[in-house]
């Protein structure tokens, strides 16, 4: 079986960020990137596949140059091969769903992990997208993943609970944390991901659906009142609840 | 033809949540200012609550039933709306970006080749342009953006826009749609409920501990607060890695996004992924030995002391407000 991965390349989420000139995105001046934290679980979770199953797993990533780091951990931790779609525009949602999807049908992978969310823009859609655009079936936000046959089963994350969904091959899943701990790149699989083919193509320009008017700092709050440093504060502190806030 | 707004609203276990009250409210809002009408959808078998809906929003409600719908099941609900929605022309779809509009809103944007803004924070009229503000990077920006697609699709982030209640309630108009057939390739089996607990996501108050709490026998300490309250109980990724608590209280940027009206924070220092899960909160109290812990930046109270000697004073003193 072939199995395809999609990662995205984002700022780590400890990382200080700047609104660049434009007004419209971050400068990545001083940023450092990674492998969208998410996207390292679903990596995990095609190896895993893999490892049960047999077959190969594909990575696909969409993005500038930049993104070929991310591709390269990948590969680092046991990907076979990678797949760069390469494009210097800002896309949206839509835009990189579809790239996915035309990837995708032409690899015939018909198991897909991703990542529940990319942790830039925390949109959250793109592997339904995907799914949607290729008629393949789809489970997202899982906490598990099971195959039997073409019989997929997942446990997804919903307010008090989990639901457990089931469906069938082809397939998508987006990855959720809990489904599994990453592994670690051996030294071993960062020598041989060196040696690993990444395919680059081009991507042409896309209808954008989404247009993106501003990015800014959101306005800082006033810092708070320290009330005190004991529980003799704490009279105070349920009289403001009650009577300034109204919260109980 | 005149424009029209569809307001998609979530039942579980045979009631509309409140975040759909929430869309409804906004629903009316928008079509007020834009001079538009509001149609309603809820899919399920028996509804107990469709009255409601007329005490936040003047619209027509369709309720589509079937046995099996009672349970998600995304290729079937996917299919009823887009159908629908084809049918009627609907130029925006709002609905709630809770785990079940976060599943259906990009299937719906696909069926219907509308654009689609997820989890959004505001959405402001500019003329008769929707101009939408959402949180981006973990919550350290916010980004405005606006859709040039035909039929637009909102998802609101939950706890954030008002449910307010018309001036005086609309006139009931329901009609039930039975399905035929619902498509259910992909379907949900089962729920596996935690037991009976809040969770943090749809709670008005959270307790919240972390690592100051020092061991799972002290979260005792948390939990009696919380029930005072009627609060979930809270937890940032360092007490759930460490096996204190379940993954599903966690709080923060791989655990649950949450806006409570009240959120205390005891013995979590606020680390920005911590903060990008709770800072949309109303009102934010810290309690923390560390007066220069982050987690002051966004609290409106605080105190800055030992949890262990505050948080028994704190219980008893609610108890003895609500009494
Ligand atoms: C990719 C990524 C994703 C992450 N996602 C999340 C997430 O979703 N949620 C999350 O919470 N974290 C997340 N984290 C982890 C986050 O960076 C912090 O490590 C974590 O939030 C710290 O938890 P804490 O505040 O409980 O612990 P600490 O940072 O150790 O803070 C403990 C606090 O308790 C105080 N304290 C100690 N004793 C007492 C006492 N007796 N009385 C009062 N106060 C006391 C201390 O002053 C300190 O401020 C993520 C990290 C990464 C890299
Ligand atoms: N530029 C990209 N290249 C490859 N995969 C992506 C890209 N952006 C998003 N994805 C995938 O889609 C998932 C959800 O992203 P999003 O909907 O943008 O939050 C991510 O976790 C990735 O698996």
């Amino acid at each position: 079986m072939k199995i395809a991965v999609c990662v995205s390349h984002v700022p780590d989420t400890a990382t200080r960020i700047k609104i660049a000139g434009d007004q419209k995105s971050i400068d990545p001046a001083g940023v450092s990137f990674v492998l969208n934290p998410y996207d390292e679980i679903a990596v995990e979770e095609a190896l895993k596949t893999k490892e049960k199953f047999g077959g190969e797993v594909v990575v696909v990533s969409i993005g500038g140059d930049q993104v070929k780091e991310t591709i390269r951990k990948s590969l680092a931790m046991g990907v076979d091969e990678g797949v760069h779609l390469k494009t210097d525009e800002a896309l949206d949602s839509f835009a990189v769903a579809q790239a996915l999807a035309d990837e995708i049908k032409s690899s015939g992978c018909e198991l897909v992990f991703m990542g529940k969310q990319s942790v830039d823009y925390d949109n959250g859609t793109v592997g339904q997208l995907t799914a949607e655009l290729l008629g393949y079936n789809s489970i997202a936000v899982c906490v598990t993943f099971q195959l039997e046959g073409t019989t997929v089963t997942a446990e997804r994350e919903i307010e008090g609970g989990k639901e457990v969904v089931e469906t069938s091959l082809p397939c998508i899943i987006t990855a959720q944390k809990g489904l599994n701990e990453p592994r670690y790149a051996s030294l071993k699989g960062i020598m041989t991901a060196k040696k690993k083919v990444i395919q680059e193509k081009l991507l042409g320009a896309k209808p954008v659906r989404v247009e993106n008017l501003l990015l800014k700092m959101p306005i800082a709050k006033n810092p708070g009142r320290i009330l005190g440093s004991d529980s003799s504060a704490v009279a105070e502190l349920v009289k403001l609840l009650h009577e300034e806030a109204k919260v109980i | 033809m005149e424009k029209k707004i569809l307001a998609l609203l979530e039942q579980r276990e045979g009631k509309i949540k409140k975040s759909s009250f929430e869309t409804l409210a906004l629903a009316e809002h928008l079509a007020v200012s834009l001079e538009m009408t509001v149609d309603a959808a809820v899919i399920g078998d028996k509804i107990e609550n469709t009255s409601d809906v007329f005490s936040f929003c003047n619209c027509n409600l369709v309720h589509f039933t079937h046995a099996d719908l009672q349970l998600y099941s995304s290729s079937a609900y996917k299919k009823i709306v887009v159908e629908y929605a084809a049918k009627q022309g609907y130029e925006i779809i709002l609905l709630s970006n809770t785990s079940l509009g976060k599943d259906l809103a990009p299937r719906i944007a696909i069926g219907l080749n509308a654009g689609l803004v997820s989890d959004c924070t505001a959405l402001d009229l500019n003329g008769k342009e929707i101009i939408v503000t959402r949180p981006v990077y973990a919550g350290k920006a916010l980004q405005q953006v606006k859709l040039s697609s035909e039929v637009k699709i909102y998802s609101l982030r939950p706890n954030v826009f008002k449910a307010v209640l018309l001036e005086k309630k609309a006139e009931e108009k329901i009609s039930t749609v039975a399905v035929e057939n619902p498509d259910l390739t992909n379907r949900v089996k089962k729920i596996i409920r935690s037991e009976g607990k809040l969770d943090v996501a749809e709670a008005d108050i959270i307790v919240s501990g972390g690592r100051g709490v020092k061991g799972p026998e002290h979260f005792t300490l948390i939990e009696e607060l919380a029930q005072q309250l009627g609060a979930a109980v809270g937890a940032s990724r360092a007490v759930v890695d460490a096996g204190w608590r379940p993954h599903e209280e966690q709080v923060g940027q791989t655990g649950k996004t949450v806006s409570p009206s009240l959120y205390i924070a005891c013995g979590i220092s606020g680390a920005i992924q911590h903060l990008a899960g709770m800072s949309s909160s109303k009102y934010i109290v810290a309690i923390n030995k560390d007066k220069d812990a982050p987690i002051f930046t966004v609290a409106d109270y605080g105190i800055a002391g030992d949890l262990f000697e505050i948080l028994p004073v704190l219980t008893e003193e609610i108890k003895k407000l609500k009494s």
